[in-house]
């Protein structure tokens, strides 16, 4: 049983056979509900809805960070910079959106390989990253990382030395914390934007690494 | 508040299943869905920490249930209602049957860039912070009923002081509609065998931002 078992405001008559496709219609008439009356009431306007909807899906995503991390590679300065205040850091360099207060960059070493949660909800650097994948909002990752992150990063076939240190961060606060991944070997001499190239989402979170150069496009 | 929503250490879920190339929405609703949890944040009609508090009060059978923005949508009806900003017949209309409430701030389009600024929760600090980095702190036992950011986990644990935050809003407060009361924020580290027991991986450590009122010197 899924979906409608949950009638709050009102009653549903439908079967629940199948879990997803009745969230999925239940839930396109509820939310569409509450956008007409909340839009009606004069609450909020439809079209600020839009643009919003479309910044997270055009501007904000985990290019943002990949710049970052490849400008703290290039570039030692920035590097310090970026750890020692992520925010003023990465607000320097003019991206997009706006960069919110008490963003946090922690360093992977070879002995020390960090791993960002949130157990209690979802919170993620998204100004940098974009919106969490579902898998980092999810029950399996929320429960597990924090005491199983080995067994968690073998979910995404990532395996490290026995003797590797693992720090993981739960942001259990309005602090945000983004991994900047070691350089890979072999890319003495890139650019940023090419180093930007190896720099995935997931060696952000901590949850992988950064590619490969011969993988680079 | 000792909620399904506190998941840190809980066995049973499964393995991590990440999607390839996973869209930024499955579907519009959810987009909408978003969208319309963020405005009404930005107008003002109630805070992040009692939005959190929204979605630990469904019921843990519910939260289960439900995708991620299937609970964003109960909580967003839930809290309309509750703040009387909308009616449950309204809702169940489809339309708007009574004039809107006022409200702090309206959100257009040519708000959408401030609307896309996470807010800052930095606050002057009334008074020092009592734990200085390096130092070694007991994490309370407590179990509100309320909104609090105290994992289940890390409760009762001995941990050190590895960084000073700040002065920050104090979730466990906002959430209950009792004000800011700002106070220290610090990333307190946890030996992964304190928290987990003497058998865990020597190499684990886990560390949490806690609030000043969750801890005491150790």
């Amino acid at each position: 049983m899924t979906g409608g078992m949950f009638a709050m405001a009102h009653d549903h008559d439908h079967d629940d056979h199948d879990g997803h496709a009745s969230e999925l219609s239940e839930m396109q008439l509820r939310v569409r509900a509450l956008e007409t009356v909340l839009a009606e009431k004069g609450y909020i306007d439809p079209a600020a809805l839009d643009v919003m909807i479309e910044a997270f899906e055009t501007q904000i995503g985990p290019h943002n960070g990949a710049r970052v991390v490849a400008k703290a590679w290039a570039d030692p300065a920035f590097k310090r910079a970026l750890i020692e205040d992520a925010t003023k850091a990465v607000q320097s360099l003019g991206l997009i959106n706006r960069v919110g207060d008490h963003l946090i960059a922690v360093e992977n070493t070879p002995g020390l390989h960090n791993v960002i949660v949130c157990t209690l909800c979802s919170c993620y650097p998204w100004e940098v990253l974009g919106l969490p994948p579902i898998w980092y909002k999810a029950a399996p990752y929320r429960s597990r990382a924090v005491n199983d992150p080995r067994g968690v990063l073998a979910d995404f076939g990532l395996k490290l030395p026995t003797d590797t240190q693992i720090r993981v961060w739960d942001s259990t606060a309005e602090t945000r914390f983004i991994v900047l991944p070691m350089r890979p070997a072999g890319t003495e001499g890139w650019s940023e934007d090419k180093l930007a190239t190896l720099v995935t989402r997931d060696c952000m979170i901590g949850t992988g690494l950064p590619k490969n150069p011969a993988e680079a496009a | 508040m000792d909620g399904i929503h506190d998941m840190g250490g809980m066995h049973g879920f499964g393995k991590v299943e990440p999607e390839q190339n996973e869209p930024v929405f499955h579907a519009v609703w959810e987009a909408r869905c978003l969208a319309l949890n963020r405005a009404m944040g930005v107008i003002g009609a109630w805070t992040i920490d009692e939005g959190r508090s929204g979605i630990e009060q469904l019921p843990p059978q519910v939260y289960l249930a439900h995708s991620y923005y299937g609970k964003w949508a109960l909580r967003l009806e839930n809290m309309v209602i509750n703040r009387g900003l909308a009616g449950a017949d309204e809702i169940a209309a489809g339309h708007a049957l009574r004039p809107g409430k006022a409200v702090k701030r309206k959100l257009g389009v040519a708000d959408v860039p401030h609307a896309l600024t996470r807010g800052s929760f930095g606050r002057q600090a009334p008074a020092p912070a009592r734990f200085k980095v390096g130092q070694r702190v007991r994490t309370k036992v407590i179990h509100p009923a309320t909104h609090t950011r105290l994992p289940r986990y890390a409760r009762g644990r001995i941990g050190t002081i590895e960084a000073l935050r700040g002065c920050h809003v104090f979730p466990d407060s906002t959430a209950v509609g009792a004000g800011e009361n700002p106070q220290w924020l610090y990333t307190v580290v946890f030996d992964g065998r304190e928290l987990w027991g003497e058998n865990t991986d020597p190499t684990l450590t886990v560390s949490i931002d806690a609030f000043e009122p969750y801890l005491e010197a150790a």
